[in-house]
C-alpha cells in the first residue's frame, strides 16, 4: 500500500519585507508604488511515493527544499499546487529541541509535547517513565526546561516522538544529535521502528547514514526534484555533484 | 457510520488533552508557580478602583448612587476586555515555535488564553460581589442573570482575539495602534462617569461600542435592580456573535498562510 504519494506538489510562499512590515509602511509604500509582493517558490513540481516500511532518504544542500518538504507532508504546510495523500498517523521531528516552553519544567513539557503530537492523557501517563528514562533525564525531570543543554533538549524531544509506534515517522535531520551514545542508541531505536513497518522519511546530511538506512532517495536541489529512485544509484550521483562543486 | 463517529470522539478526546495543558502551561507562567503571581492580578484593578474612586468621587460620585460599584462595573468589565484581548492577539506570535513545527489546531492556543483570562476575570468577580454586599445592596437572585454578559464578552473577546491575532501576525504594529484605540474605548464606555448629562439620542450611539453594553448590564442588575430589555440582550449576544464569526472566518481562509509569517 502506497502510504505517502506525492503527485506534482508545488509550494510558493510570499517574501520579502513583508513579514517586517507595519501597516503603516505597507500604507505609505502602497502611496509611494515602491510596495512589492515576491513569491519565493520552495518546491517545485515534486512527484514521487514511498510504500508502507519504506525508508525514504532525502537529500540535497542547504535550501533544497528539504524541511519545507517535510512541513507539507506532515501537514503543516499546504501545497499550493498538486496533491498529496498521506495515509497514516504522522509522528514528525522537525528540528529538534525547539517548540519547548523553556518556563516550564521537563515534566510539564513532556506531557505538553505528547498532548501535541496526539497521545491521550493515559498513554502519557503509562509511557512517561519509559520516555525520560530513554532519555536519560531522570534526575532533571522538575528542573526547568532551560536548564537542559541543548543535546538533552533533543534527547527528550526524540524519545517523546519515537516512544509510539507510528505508521509515519518523519526525521529531519535529527539523528545528528546527542553524544555517541545517544545516537548509536537512538538509530538502534529508530531502526526497530523501521522495523516494525513504520514508513519513515529521513533528511540527513550524512550521506553514510542515508547508504546504511535508506531503501529510496530523493534528491532535491533549489526546491526541485533532481531525481527519486534506488538508495546507492542516487547516493552515487549526488556524491559526484558534491564533488563538482 | 459508527466508526465516524468513534473518530470524531477520539479526535474531541485527543484536543481535550493538549487543550488542558495548555491551559495550564498559560496559568502556571502567568502566576510563575506563586500565590504571590495570583495576588497581584487581583491586586492591580483593586489598586485601580481605588485611585479612580478616590479621584473621581468628588466630580461624578455626587449624583450617582452607589458610586464605587458603579465604578467596579465598568472596571470589571472593561479590564476583562482589555485583558483577554491583549493576551488573545499574542496568542500565535508567542506559540510561533510550536505552530512552525507541529501540526495542532491554531485556534486551541488563543482559546486556552482566553480561559485563563477568564479564571482571572472571576476571581475579580468574587471580590466585586465583597464590595457589592460591603456597599449595602443585598443579593438577590437576578444576579445569576450576570452570567449572560460574562459568557457573552468571553465570546466577544474570543472573536475579537481571532481576529487581532491574525492582524498581529501580518502587521507588527497593530499591537501600538490597539493600544491606542483601547485607551479610547476606555474613555468611550463610561467607566467613571454617567451619560444621563448627554441628550437622549446621544446616549443611544453609546450601544455601539459593545464594552459600554456588557457594563451597562452589570449596572442594571446589580444597581438598578432590574434584568434589561431585550433589546439589550440582543446586543450582548450579537455583538458576541458577529465577532466570533468575522474572527473565525479570517481563522478558516488563512489557517495555512499564518505559517509564512510568523
Amino acid at each position: 500500500m502506497k502510504k505517502i504519494e506525492l503527485n506534482g506538489v508545488s509550494v510558493s510562499y510570499i517574501v520579502g519585507d513583508f513579514s517586517n512590515m507595519g501597516l503603516k509602511d505597507i500604507i505609505i509604500g502602497k502611496i509611494k508604488g515602491t510596495y512589492v509582493q515576491k513569491q519565493f517558490q520552495a518546491l517545485k513540481d515534486i512527484t514521487f511515493s514511498i510504500q508502507e516500511g519504506e525508508l525514504l532518504g532525502i537529500i540535497g544542500t542547504n535550501g533544497a527544499g528539504k524541511s519545507t518538504l517535510c512541513k507539507v507532508i506532515s501537514g503543516i504546510m499546504r501545497p499550493t499546487e498538486g496533491t498529496m495523500a498521506v495515509r497514516g498517523s504522522i509522528a514528525s521531528l522537525l528540528e529538534l529541541g525547539t517548540g519547548f516552553d523553556s518556563d516550564l519544567t521537563v515534566r510539564e513539557n513532556t506531557f505538553l509535547r505528547g498532548a501535541m503530537l496526539g497521545y491521550t492523557r493515559e498513554f502519557m501517563n503509562e509511557t512517561y517513565d519509559k520516555i525520560i528514562d530513554f532519555a536519560e533525564l531522570r534526575e532533571f525531570e522538575d528542573r526547568k526546561f532551560s536548564h537542559l543543554s541543548s543535546g538533552m533538549k533533543s534527547r527528550l524531544a526524540f524519545s517523546i516522538a519515537c516512544l509510539v509506534k507510528p505508521e509515519i515517522l518523519i526525521l529531519d535531520e535529527v539523528l545528528s544529535v546527542g553524544d555517541g551514545a545517544f545516537r548509536k542508541k537512538s538509530e538502534s531505536k529508530m531502526l526497530e521502528i523501521i522495523k516494525g513497518g513504520t514508513t519513515t522519511l529521513l533528511v540527513s546530511h550524512s550521506l553514510a547514514q542515508i547508504r546504511r538506512m535508506a531503501t529510496k532517495v530523493l534528491w532535491l536541489e533549489k526546491g526541485k526534484q533532481i531525481d527519486f529512485g534506488e538508495t546507492a544509484e542516487i547516493c552515487d550521483k549526488y556524491e559526484q555533484f558534491l564533488k563538482k562543486k | 457510520m459508527f466508526q465516524t463517529i468513534k473518530q470524531k470522539w477520539m479526535n474531541i478526546k485527543k484536543y481535550e488533552f493538549l487543550f488542558s495543558e495548555l491551559v495550564k502551561r498559560d496559568f502556571k507562567k502567568k502566576y510563575k508557580r506563586t500565590i504571590l503571581g495570583m495576588f497581584w492580578s487581583l491586586l492591580s484593578p483593586l489598586l485601580q478602583l481605588i485611585v479612580m474612586a478616590v479621584v473621581f468621587t468628588r466630580f461624578f460620585g455626587r449624583n450617582t448612587e452607589h458610586y464605587i460599584i458603579y465604578l467596579f462595573s465598568g472596571n470589571l468589565i472593561f479590564t476583562f476586555y482589555k485583558e483577554s484581548t491583549n493576551g488573545g492577539m499574542h496568542s500565535l506570535i508567542s506559540n510561533a515555535n510550536i505552530i512552525k513545527k507541529i501540526n495542532v489546531p491554531k485556534y486551541l492556543f488563543l482559546l486556552s488564553k482566553e480561559v485563563s483570562s477568564f479564571i482571572n476575570f472571576g476571581l475579580t468577580l468574587v471580590i466585586y460581589f465583597i464590595f457589592v454586599a460591603i456597599d449595602g445592596i443585598p443579593f438577590h437572585v437576578r444576579f445569576f442573570m450576570l452570567l449572560i454578559p460574562a459568557v457573552c464578552l468571553m465570546i466577544f473577546n474570543v472573536g475579537v482575539g481571532f481576529i487581532l491575532s491574525a492582524l498581529f501576525v501580518i502587521f507588527k504594529d497593530i499591537q501600538y495602534l490597539y493600544e491606542i484605540f483601547t485607551q479610547l474605548l476606555m474613555y468611550l464606555s463610561a467607566i467613571f462617569y454617567t451619560v444621563n448629562s448627554y441628550p437622549e439620542q446621544i446616549q443611544k450611539i453609546f450601544y455601539l461600542n459593545p464594552v459600554y453594553v456588557y457594563i451597562t448590564y452589570f449596572r442594571h442588575v446589580v444597581i438598578d435592580g432590574y434584568i434589561p430589555g431585550i433589546a439589550t440582550h440582543a446586543l450582548c449576544f450579537g455583538y458576541a456573535f458577529a465577532a466570533l464569526g468575522i474572527g473565525m472566518l479570517i481563522y478558516k481562509k488563512n489557517n495555512y498562510k499564518f505559517m509564512y509569517y510568523i
